[in-house]
């Protein structure tokens, strides 16, 4: 069936059984591939957009449940023109091989949204979800304070 | 275009140093150029395989697969540092797979010796059968080798390419080459005259090269400096193609399943209810297994669960109890190698105190976060291949072969690895994406694993067992004699990606074992090969990632037996054998504060690993968390005798003490009726941000050879890890994962 989706501030009609994942709608039928598959199971947040700017497991998240505007990892910054928290990945240059970061990178755009000043407790507790096997998360912990501060100065 | 077998033949030299050596005979041969695999169109000049210009700028080539370990950058930095190119006004491509871009430092890792106690003959040795790999053919990423491989080459190849560009300056501007300078991609002449590298390609492509020497250290711009890395902002804004994200026109999605019963076939399928699933188009037999293709992954991955398929039964033994058994079974076999055999191991020395203990490590998945996964194309005389790999000329070549084609006529592209850690040296995402795309000409079809298809037909770190016996005297380790049995990656893996044989001493299977830095006067280290048939391969680190585990947390129950402090008794006979080896300790002992004492409710352990050329110490320390352990902080200390790029390398030291933390707490995968028991990461989990320690590196230079960085990391983790659990609960951890015999913080 026809279900019309607001990703990234644009509409898109797509043609697709109910219970697909919004995941798999970005990736193979809209072409936003920032978004990844990591487990399929919301064990490593590696899928991780934002509905409404709140951060969501688009895994589990089936196409006739999307219910609001979604927000990808393109859809907050572009190489040319990059979101604060984005910038803080690469100041701190957390990435390894970076397949786990678009993930990462939207969990914690949604913490600092909500908590403008998260100590490491908060952190530990909003970013334990996202998994990733190089180990990045000392740097990813100190772009989170970064970020955090610089949004503080705008 | 004439010129540019010549510039290859120069960029190929291996550095005069080798060939002084005295082992100059063959250079001819293997010096002869390997075609350069780089076509350049109208306006556009390759000066060598790495280095191509054109009227847009200056393209670098870094043939090595960048799975997180930062080789792109640093790799560029080579070229970059003597090309008088900055790495942001460049760009860098993986480029294709060539025999051109052969790995010219796994052969001398080969050699039967103990790498840290090399003479420099023995190290030209090693440099000069590099290029066997040339050769053999053989273009990888693995074994902690992309800088030792390019460290001279690179530098060169940039050299060479700088040189040419100045004498097509000096020939259009009738001025001597030496009163030309370089500087950001542009030859300025004395009067202020300044022309771009993109002005001067088409000449320098003319001419014959120009070698000249390599320019010292202290006149470097680039490296040894922390560089910006050239994957940060594409990898940080969702931008960055991995295999998974490759997209062509008309491009179909499919998902498999495979028997889980490893290495067995199957005896037939019924598939008419997932045809029957909307947007299925066909399910296709693919000899051990069935892919479905369909419109979008999910939906491939969904109908591939509901085809009905008869296995058949696996060829080892089908319970995690038998099949280590049957490993056991290898301690009754004549070893495959004795590599040290110091001293007279029978005899207890007078007046010592005689210590066993047997340890058991499990098989371990690689768990990259990004499933294994390949596409292709097939049009008949053409095949094209896309994915993340490690072995881009044993893909090609292997693709080749499943789809009845030369290898010639595949072209193979290399996308950014998700992950890596030795998963994607092999190739058998490609060869099965190349069999279903057989089956559908002229579309291109991806294939991509379910996380349970990956983590249950992966090619495992092998489960191990150690036999040690041991010694002690007044306080010092006098004995050590040991025993590993497990089966060979590498007999393995050289016959699926090579189909040959390996024969003799399998050093990998006891690497760590046999060449720990330590002077202990009697010292002997056996290996002994299992040929149970469960598929196993590299895994960060390899044989080290046991043999590391065994060795140090002997080591500490020796230091413990003796009342030695377990710093102290390394630092004792390491300081005899190797002083790089005591200098990681003492860096950890000094930025650890370590006193060997620790309040109740700390535990601190020590680990030192000599690996892939360099010597790596790691302190951590656990805490009791009402009842349950939290590994609190980690202090780590390596060697690498030349960091070039001090930031990167700490970035795989602290990943790679992660990756075997992971592992050491939750990792194991068992076997029940055949199959794999573990399928996700609910199962198979690792560190997360709230149970990662708080982790210092310091990275040292003072040995004499370069040493690798992707790996060494990792394999003193876990036994510090086990030492410090040690320390503060007083029960020794004897196997792995810890979660089963101790309360893990998750």
């Amino acid at each position: 069936m026809s279900t019309t989706l607001r990703i990234n501030g644009k509409s898109h009609q797509v043609d697709l059984p109910d219970d697909v994942p919004l995941l798999w709608v970005l990736r193979d039928e809209v072409g936003l591939t920032g978004t990844k598959y990591g487990c399929g199971v919301a064990a490593c947040g590696a899928c991780t957009v934002h509905i409404d700017g709140v951060a969501v497991r688009s895994c589990q998240m089936s196409l006739d449940d999307v219910d609001g505007e979604v927000t990808t990892i393109e859809g907050i910054g572009k190489p040319g023109s990059m979101a604060v928290v984005q910038q803080a990945w690469v100041d701190h240059q957390v990435a390894q091989c970076g397949y786990c970061q678009s993930g990462q990178i939207m969990q914690a755009a949604s913490l600092l949204a909500e908590n403008p000043a998260p100590s490491d407790n908060d952190i530990d507790e909003a970013m334990q979800g996202n998994l990733c096997r190089c180990g990045t998360y000392p740097r990813i912990r100190a772009a989170v304070h970064t970020a955090a501060k610089k949004m503080q100065e705008v | 275009m004439a010129s540019i077998g010549k510039i290859a033949r120069r960029s190929f030299l291996i550095g005069s140093a080798a060939i002084v050596g005295g082992v100059a005979f063959g250079a001819y041969y293997v010096s002869r150029p390997a075609p350069n695999p780089l076509k350049p169109g109208a306006g556009e000049a390759a000066l060598n395989p790495f280095v191509l210009i054109d009227q847009q700028g200056v393209t670098l080539f870094a043939p090595r697969a960048e799975m997180g370990q930062g080789v792109k950058t640093t790799w560029a930095a080579l070229i970059a540092e003597e090309l008088d190119v900055e790495l942001d006004a460049v760009r860098v491509l993986h480029g294709p797979a060539a025999q051109a871009y052969y790995n010219s430092a796994f052969m001398a890792d080969m050699l039967p010796n103990r790498g840290y106690d090399v003479s420099d003959f023995q190290h030209s040795i090693g440099q000069v059968l590099g290029v066997l790999g040339k050769t053999l053919n053989l273009q990888g990423t693995g074994g902690s080798t992309s800088m030792k491989d390019g460290y001279s080459r690179m530098r060169q190849a940039g050299a060479t390419a700088r040189e040419t560009l100045k004498q097509a300056a000096a020939d259009r501007l009738g001025v001597a080459r030496d009163q030309l300078k370089t500087a950001n991609g542009r030859v300025q002449a004395p009067d202020g005259t300044s022309l771009s590298y993109s002005e001067l390609a088409a000449d320098a492509a003319k001419l014959d090269p120009i070698e000249v020497e390599l320019r010292p250290s202290s006149e470097w711009r680039l490296l040894g400096k922390n560089q910006p890395r050239v994957d940060m902002v594409a990898k940080s804004t969702g931008t960055a193609e991995f295999g998974i994200d490759v997209r062509q026109k008309g491009m179909k999605f499919a998902s498999l399943r495979r028997n889980p019963r490893l290495g067995a076939g199957m005896n037939g399928f019924d598939a008419e209810q997932a045809l029957t699933m909307p947007g299925v188009e066909k399910v296709v037999d693919m000899g051990d297994g069935i892919a479905v293709v369909a419109s979008n992954t999910w939906l491939a991955m969904q109908a591939a669960e509901m085809v009905d398929i008869d296995w058949q039964d696996a060829p080892y033994p089908p319970e995690t109890d038998q099949v280590f058994a049957k490993i056991a079974e290898a301690f009754d076999d004549e070893p495959n190698s004795t590599m040290r055999d110091d001293g007279d191991v029978d005899a207890l020395p007078d007046g010592a105190t005689e210590i066993t203990a047997e340890y058991q490590l499990p098989y371990l998945a690689h768990a990259t976060m990004e499933p294994m996964n390949a596409t292709a194309l097939f049009e008949g005389d053409k095949l094209t291949v896309w994915c993340g790999n490690q072995m881009p000329t044993f893909t090609q070549w292997k693709c080749a072969a499943e789809a009845g084609l030369e290898s010639e006529q595949v072209e193979l592209h290399t996308t950014y690895l998700g992950g890596g850690f030795g998963r994607r040296v092999e190739l058998d995402f490609s060869i099965l994406a190349t069999r279903l795309a057989k089956q559908m000409p002229g579309v291109p079809v991806q294939l991509t694993w379910s996380r349970e298809e990956d983590m249950r037909h992966d090619f495992y770190r092998p489960g191990a067992i150690a036999r040690m016996r041991g010694a002690i005297k007044d306080g010092a380790a006098v004995l050590m004699d040991g025993k590993v049995a497990a089966a060979s990656p590498v007999a393995q893996v050289m016959d699926r990606i090579a189909g040959l044989p390996a024969g003799g001493p399998d050093k990998v299977h006891v690497e760590g074992f046999f060449n720990p830095p330590y002077a202990i006067p009697n010292f002997r280290m056996s290996g002994h090969l299992s040929d149970i048939q469960i598929p196993v391969g590299f895994w960060r680190s390899v044989g080290n990632s046991f043999n590391g585990f065994f060795v140090e947390s002997f080591i500490d129950e020796m230091a413990h037996k003796a009342g030695t402090d377990p710093m102290e008794f390394r630092l004792a006979l390491a300081r005899k054998e190797w002083a790089p080896a005591a200098g990681v300790l003492d860096a950890v002992k000094q930025m650890s504060g370590w006193t060997g004492q620790t309040p109740d409710g700390v535990g601190r352990g020590v680990a030192m690993c000599y690996s892939f050329g360099t010597p790596v110490a790691e302190v951590i320390e656990v805490v009791d968390e009402d009842g349950s352990i939290r590994i609190n902080k980690a202090w780590i200390a390596c060697d690498m005798g030349l960091a070039l790029d001090p930031e990167t390398v700490k970035a795989q030291m602290f990943g790679g003490m992660a990756y075997g933390l992971s592992a050491a707490c939750f990792g194991e995968i068992t076997f029940a009726d055949g199959e794999v028991e573990q399928s996700n990461f609910p199962d198979y989990d690792a560190l997360r941000m709230h149970t990662m320690p708080q982790t210092e590196v310091q990275v040292l230079e003072t040995q004499k050879h370069m040493g690798g960085a992707g790996e060494p990391g990792t394999p003193p983790a876990a036994p510090a890890l086990a030492n410090a659990i040690f320390d503060l609960t007083g029960k020794r951890a004897r196997r792995l994962p810890l979660m089963h015999d101790f309360d893990i913080m998750v």
